[in-house]
């Protein structure tokens, strides 16, 4: 599966409450609402201009802090179609298998605010478009790739009834 | 080749020897979720019509986030909860019982337990010698209904730490310290493994406050061997039947070995907007401070209250500063008002608020307005994370904290002791 889309650039450390605010705590229940806000306090303009199919790109440890699934659920609703990072924090790297969002790493510092990007997903491959170079990233473990191919986590157990990782 | 802590618990778990690295699936001993993450699992459930727990007595869903509730939105959540736990017969914390993670350690987790939470800071519980670990809603929500879960068996890095602490010195810096570092990154995916002279010697209070804090470097786990203190501990909670001696081999496998010696450690602060951003207190002393909170899963047990009280008794807060106190339980509060702290606290100028989360994930309680600065005894200093993306938080120990409520400024501990 090919995915294309434009880079929103992060910097390092962007943490969990960047992306779902604990003042926002009250729409936790109301995702399509939260998703709105998404990411605002790193950058304001990108909640209102993200289009479906971008991708939002960070640098070191993407996601840190809090277990809320909340935030790589409403980074998908908002439409991005995957989020690369040099290193991802591991529950929110979790958490976004779970919901379906993949999460790839690569070396981001190949890619600048607004490039257009082309994800194989199976050929584990981004092409940068705009800067005519190649990106590899690195493979998802198996149990991972189980459940991101059966839609994420709860759609894994619907469809066998149990956890089919082993 | 012998086990780490990690290793051990789980091979027992799943009935064969397991090493890092591998893949497992993994009984669960305890489950929980609070206010923030637990409307999500039990709509998982409801979606999938699996409303039921494998295990009701020891699945947990905690109201202590927004407790009391400030919003009609969470007021309903928080009915939601309550619906769930009345349907499969899981237990209910409701308002006012407390953070989540001090109840489990209370009254739940026990040595070589594998407990999974709706939380990052479900860690603190291996402190106890509990395999403990945060986990997102979906994945909390398929352990409480089918009793099981996956694990990658992490490697380990083993913290040994000597020394005998300074006074005004604890527990809290040397987590500070270490997270300085290793780096908010330095442990992804890691278990960390507290041994040494000076972990034999600590009081389970303070070893909590260490592997509360294990996620701000990015671990899975923060483990402690279970051991005499352990058994005190859970006696002193009216179960001392829960324990077993665990440690690891001495033969296990590391990846990493830190060693810390403590006796030269000072008081140290976690300055904004990352946890690894530490220095000694002596390098930000006199940085304005309009509110410090004392409290939270990290530092709001009772020797954390004695603590600020031994510094506030008889004195008066800075007039230009706010101090809120949480206490981390009910069982914490009712100890607290009888060893008098309390009376103590309020005298000097203290805000006591309910047992629960308090102003730490920024839903209410002590939000900060546009360019103010907190100091707060819990663990997270992220930007926005006291509900003003404009506000500035650091992180200190209980002592610190009551230093700096007094001067209204960054203040060294050793200084207002004396």
């Amino acid at each position: 599966m090919k995915l294309r889309g434009k880079a929103w650039k992060f910097g390092d450390n962007i943490s969990t409450d960047h992306i779902a605010p604990g003042r926002l705590f009250h729409l936790r229940s109301n995702l399509p609402e939260l998703a709105k806000h998404v990411l605002e306090d790193a950058d304001p303009e990108f909640p209102k201009l993200v289009q479906a199919g971008d991708f939002v790109v960070g640098g070191n440890n993407f996601g840190l802090g809090s277990s809320r699934e909340h935030a790589p659920t409403i980074i998908k609703l908002a439409g991005v179609s995957a989020v690369l990072a040099k290193s991802f924090a591991r529950i929110f790297f979790r958490n976004a298998i779970n919901v379906g969002l993949p999460v790839l790493i690569c070396d981001t510092d190949q890619i600048d605010q607004h490039d257009e990007l082309e994800v194989d997903l199976a050929a584990g491959t981004i092409k940068n478009l705009t800067r005519g170079v190649e990106l590899v990233f690195a493979p998802l473990p198996e149990v991972m790739l189980t459940i991101l191919e059966d839609g994420g986590l709860a759609a894994h157990v619907q469809k066998h009834g149990d956890l089919r990782l082993e | 080749m012998g086990q780490t802590l990690a290793e051990k618990i789980l091979s027992r778990k799943v009935g064969r020897p397991v090493r890092a690295g591998e893949m497992v699936i993994c009984p669960v001993d305890v489950a929980l979720t609070q206010d923030g993450t637990g409307p999500l699992a039990v709509r998982q459930l409801q979606k999938l019509n699996m409303v039921r727990a494998a295990c009701p007595g020891r699945t947990v869903l905690f109201i202590d986030h927004a407790a009391p509730s400030p919003r009609k939105e969470l007021s309903n959540d928080h009915m939601l909860l309550r619906e769930f736990a009345r349907e499969t017969g899981c237990v209910l914390s409701d308002v006012g019982a407390g953070v989540c993670h001090q109840i489990i350690a209370e009254e739940y987790a026990r040595p070589g337990d594998v407990i999974i939470g709706a939380d990052s800071h479900t860690v603190t519980a291996g402190a106890l010698g509990a395999f403990a670990t945060g986990m997102g809603s979906t994945d909390v929500a398929m352990g409480i209904a089918l009793g099981k879960t996956w694990f990658r068996v992490p490697e380990t890095f083993q913290i040994r730490v000597r020394g005998r602490f300074s006074p005004g010195v604890g527990a809290k810096d040397l987590i500070l310290h270490l997270i300085g570092r290793l780096g908010a990154d330095g442990a992804t995916y890691k278990a960390l493994e507290f041994v040494g002279e000076t972990i034999e010697e600590m009081p389970m209070t303070d070893r909590l406050t260490l592997s509360n804090m294990a996620v701000e470097a990015g671990a899975k786990v923060g483990l402690i061997p279970s051991d005499e203190e352990t058994r005190r501990y859970l006696a002193a909670m009216g179960r001392e039947g829960d324990w077993q001696p665990l440690a690891p081999d001495a033969d296990a496998e590391y990846e990493r070995v830190v060693e810390v010696d403590v006796s030269e450690l000072e008081p140290m602060v976690s300055a904004p907007h990352t946890v690894d951003n530490v220095r000694p207190v002596g390098e930000l002393a006199g940085t304005k401070i309009h509110q410090v909170f004392i409290g939270s899963c990290t530092n709001g047990r009772l020797a954390d209250l004695a603590e600020a009280a031994r510094i506030l008794s008889g004195r008066t807060i800075h007039p230009e500063v706010r101090l809120i106190v949480v206490p981390a339980s009910r069982r914490v509060f009712l100890e607290a008002i009888d060893a008098g702290y309390i009376r103590e606290l309020v005298a000097a100028g203290a805000t006591v608020l309910a047992p629960g989360c308090g102003p730490c994930v920024g839903v209410h309680e002590g939000i900060l307005g546009d360019g103010e600065a907190s100091l707060n005894t819990s663990n997270r200093n992220f930007q926005g994370r006291l509900g003003n993306p404009a506000g500035f938080i650091y992180l200190a120990s209980p002592a610190v904290a009551a230093a700096t409520a007094l001067k209204g400024e960054i203040a060294d501990p050793r200084e207002v002791l004396a």
